[in-house]
């Protein structure tokens, strides 16, 4: 097999400028689209945590009326999932996958086009209601009526941007899907994939299965306040806490969709800078489909408090903490891998370890609040939103910072700055955890989430969490000095940038070609 | 692995104007939703994104007509129609979840079942769990049950056939027998749009006759989405299956190559196993 690329037009005719990036179907391109999209997104979220943190630096009302803090509160959550942390590894999948199972390129490329492109507008559909007389959404991300059906003009816009993002995940997972079972090099069976292929091919299953569902559940809300049907008014025969269920039978296995990319990334990382094999691959692949199907019958232990029958109640609790099995076994492969390597600690390398032991401690606090006589205690506390901000920034975000030093020599040609990469990083871990580590005590000592204002002894560790915020938001610009900086550099960087990296992307000359694997390479 | 080449096209302008299609679309419906416009700009939108899939369309079909697609590209194919329509049946799911959780849950717990008595006892004492319900605040007003004999019986049958017509038109494709594959095809389509218009006088019966609406409690909305979602969808592959058809009355497709009808049959056949399910939950019990 040799790829047919597009004959006479490539190469000599290729669009220049701005056409090139809107008719692009190469991996490559679509991936820094998707990854620069992300970047983007990650600091316009964070301006808005920014404010949010501004205005909870003190007890009172400072800088925002309650309402814009909502509207604040609820915008950073969308942005970030699905605009930062989900585009950051679609966009990750978009560079490595062809690449790491020896393919030319994605399976469906012209779908791929579409799945990026349809974000740029959908968020500034979205984000275009702030401006609105009404506001934007401020009911939470989770749209729970019977309050987001009150909301103003711009809920219709909301729910079809989801619509639409919804449509652009599936989109993208059935690309990843196709492109893993059917571009594969030969020889490469399914149990001989690099590990971040396989996470990437359950995280698309979740999606293909989840999405839809999110768009039932919005499309009801929009016809319970439009055309007058009852999903979710009790005088119906509906019920809202109805809607609960289905936003989070989409909701639970988003969460994965959001971490799983990142168990892929830290599973390649850590292995290269501890120069072994990965401990248990296997064990590694098993556990990464438990958590998935697990994933799609834990959903109400987001609804503890809502008044659930008991059978409920203990029926979600359990089969949430049995989630900490298989993850268990990730968190012990990953020390087991570095057992007696022979360990280097590059900034990717950082990121990694740092992953796994604050993210553990947001698997921790997890554990603690699937337990629903503790959660009656923790439920819209600030307990949970430590507990999944630290899945999320030091979990996910780290993830993905980490995957950008471990592949940007690969795809660039370029090595960044080690001191300044390590500077970062530190900046960053320290900054993390003064931000999101009070928040754990705020929360156990009942301080509500969503609220502009707060009891006066909540004080000290608000303050605290605000200059972590503010620090955790600066630090990030060094990142984009880095990246930056490294562009601006000549191609200086070995096909092989990283001692002990291994697969068949590392085989492709650094930067890699536009069309990764023209011939199919063999696999032992 | 085919050990020819995999097609990789080159730059398409046609993603993005769907969705710059879809965005005006999208806008134009919102703005109509918020009563600050009326529908012109979603037409204008619904307008362009035919004209984009026409053009989207015809030119894969030309790919496919010119021989670009190998075994290889045309499995991409395949997985991609198999995990599309898999997300279709969950959107479906959701639906079908809602009809259950209401049944199930909370129309008895409204009528006082379980831990919830005192919603019963506090609000509304006289209710009692009887499917078809509007709830207990009587919403819509008093209407009558449409019943599973009749029309809703009657379209299993068409949906049935139907899905036999299509399977022996794709015998007759495989076999070389190309007026079996154009009849099974025409009749097929005549089928899916007799289904449609049935659906049509049904709910127009429902509306003027028997005061079943969408704002019939939790009866007229599930009623309303899954058959209205359903409808819709058998719409779509009905014109799915008329493009096929004049595909196949040009002389497209090779007794071999052909994904394009299997993928549109795998598309009827989902909306008939739908369909099933509607009768038997919607209409039936």
């Amino acid at each position: 097999m040799s790829a047919n690329i597009d004959h006479l037009k490539e190469e000599h005719h290729q669009p220049s400028g701005l056409m090139r990036w809107i008719t692009t179907t190469n991996h490559k391109d679509i991936g820094s689209l998707y990854l620069w999209f992300s970047l983007l997104m990650f600091f316009v979220g964070g301006l808005m945590a920014l404010v949010i943190r501004a205005e909870l630096f003190q007890p009172g009302l400072q800088f925002v009326v309650p309402g814009f803090f909502n509207q604040m509160t609820t915008m950073h959550a969308l942005i970030m999932i699905f605009g930062a942390v989900m585009p950051a590894f679609v966009g990750l999948a978009n560079w490595q996958l062809p690449m790491m199972i020896g393919a030319p390129d994605m399976a469906l490329p012209r779908l791929n086009n579409w799945s990026f492109w349809i974000l740029p507008f959908a968020f500034t559909m979205l984000l275009s209601t702030l401006f609105f007389e009404s506001g934007g959404p401020a009911a939470g991300w989770t749209l729970y009526p019977p309050l987001s059906l009150q909301g103003g003009n711009s809920m219709p816009f909301v729910i079809f941007s989801l619509h639409l993002l919804g449509a652009s995940s599936i989109l993208g997972a059935i690309n990843v899907i196709a492109t893993i079972l059917n571009m594969r090099a030969p020889g490469m069976t399914l149990m001989k994939m690099p590990i971040f292929v396989w996470t990437w091919l359950i995280t698309a299953f979740l999606l293909i299965a989840s999405m839809p569902v999110l768009a039932g559940a919005i499309t009801m809300l929009l016809t319970d306040r439009f055309y007058g049907t009852s999903f979710f008014t009790a005088a119906g025969g509906g019920d809202p806490v109805l809607f609960q269920h289905i936003f989070w039978f989409f909701g639970h296995p988003e969460v994965y969709i959001l971490i799983l990319p990142a168990f892929g990334i830290v599973s390649t990382i850590i292995p290269a800078f501890s120069r072994k094999k990965l401990f248990g691959y296997d064990s590694m692949v098993y556990a990464t489909a438990s958590i998935a199907l697990l994933s799609f019958i834990v959903w109400a232990h987001h609804m503890f408090t809502v008044g659930m029958p008991l059978a409920g109640e203990i029926f979600f609790m359990f089969t949430t903490m049995l989630i900490a099995v298989p993850t268990g076994v990730k968190v012990f492969n990953w020390v087991a891998t570095m057992w007696k390597g022979s360990m280097t600690f590059e900034t990717p390398m950082l990121f990694a370890l740092a992953f796994i032991i604050l993210f553990t401690i947001g698997g921790f606090s997890g554990l603690m609040l699937a337990i629903t006589p503790a959660d009656f205690q923790y439920h819209d506390t600030y307990f949970v939103v430590a507990h999944f901000h630290y899945v999320l920034v030091p979990g996910a975000v780290f993830a993905i910072i980490a995957a950008v030093y471990y592949w940007l020599p690969k795809w660039t040609g370029k090595m960044y700055n080690e001191t300044l990469g390590k500077i970062h990083f530190w900046m960053t871990t320290i900054f993390v955890n003064i931000t999101f580590f009070p928040m754990h005590f705020v929360g156990l000592a009942g301080m509500p989430r969503r609220i502009p204002d707060y009891a006066v002894q909540f004080t000290d560790f608000n303050m605290i969490a605000s200059v972590g915020a503010f620090g955790f938001g600066l630090s990030q610009l060094l990142f984009v000095y880095i990246l930056f900086l490294t562009l601006r550099q000549p191609v200086t960087a070995a096909d092989k940038s990283w001692e002990g990296a291994e697969g068949l992307e590392w085989t492709l000359p650094s930067p890699a070609p536009y069309h990764s694997f023209d011939t199919p390479p063999k696999v032992d | 692995m085919s050990g020819s080449s995999y097609y990789v096209p080159h730059e398409t302008k046609w993603p993005f104007l769907a969705t710059v299609a879809l965005i005006v679309m999208f806008i134009g419906l919102a703005n109509y939703m918020n009563d600050e416009s009326n529908l012109t700009l979603t037409y204008t939108g619904l307008a362009l994104l035919l004209l984009v899939v026409y053009g989207w369309f015809s030119y894969v079909v030309n790919e496919s007509e010119g021989g670009l697609y190998d075994a290889q590209v045309d499995m991409s194919f395949r997985w991609g129609m198999a995990w599309f329509i898999f997300s279709e049946v969950m959107f479906f799911a959701a639906f079908f979840g809602a009809l259950y959780y209401a049944r199930e849950l909370s129309l008895p717990w409204l009528a006082g079942e379980g831990t919830k008595v005192s919603t019963n006892q506090e609000l509304w004492p006289t209710f009692e769990n009887v499917w078809p319900s509007n709830g207990p605040a009587n919403y819509g007003g008093d209407f009558v049950v449409m019943k599973a004999a009749g029309i809703p019986a009657l379209n299993t049958i068409i949906l049935l056939i139907s899905g036999l017509t299509v399977t022996w038109a794709h015998h007759g494709l495989k076999e070389g027998k190309r007026n079996q594959l154009i009849l099974g095809l025409l009749a097929t389509v005549l089928l899916g749009f007799i289904f449609v218009g049935f659906q049509a006088y049904e709910y127009s019966h429902a509306y003027n006759d028997l005061n079943l609406k969408m704002t019939s409690g939790m009866y007229g909305s599930t009623f309303y989405m899954l058959t209205g979602f359903h409808g819709f969808h058998v719409t779509l592959g009905a014109i799915m299956l008329t493009v096929i058809l004049f595909r196949c009355i040009k002389g497209h497709f090779t007794n071999e190559n052909h994904f394009g009808f299997e993928a549109v049959a795998w598309y009827w056949h989902f909306v008939d196993v739908v369909w099933l399910g509607l009768f038997v939950f919607v209409y039936w019990l």
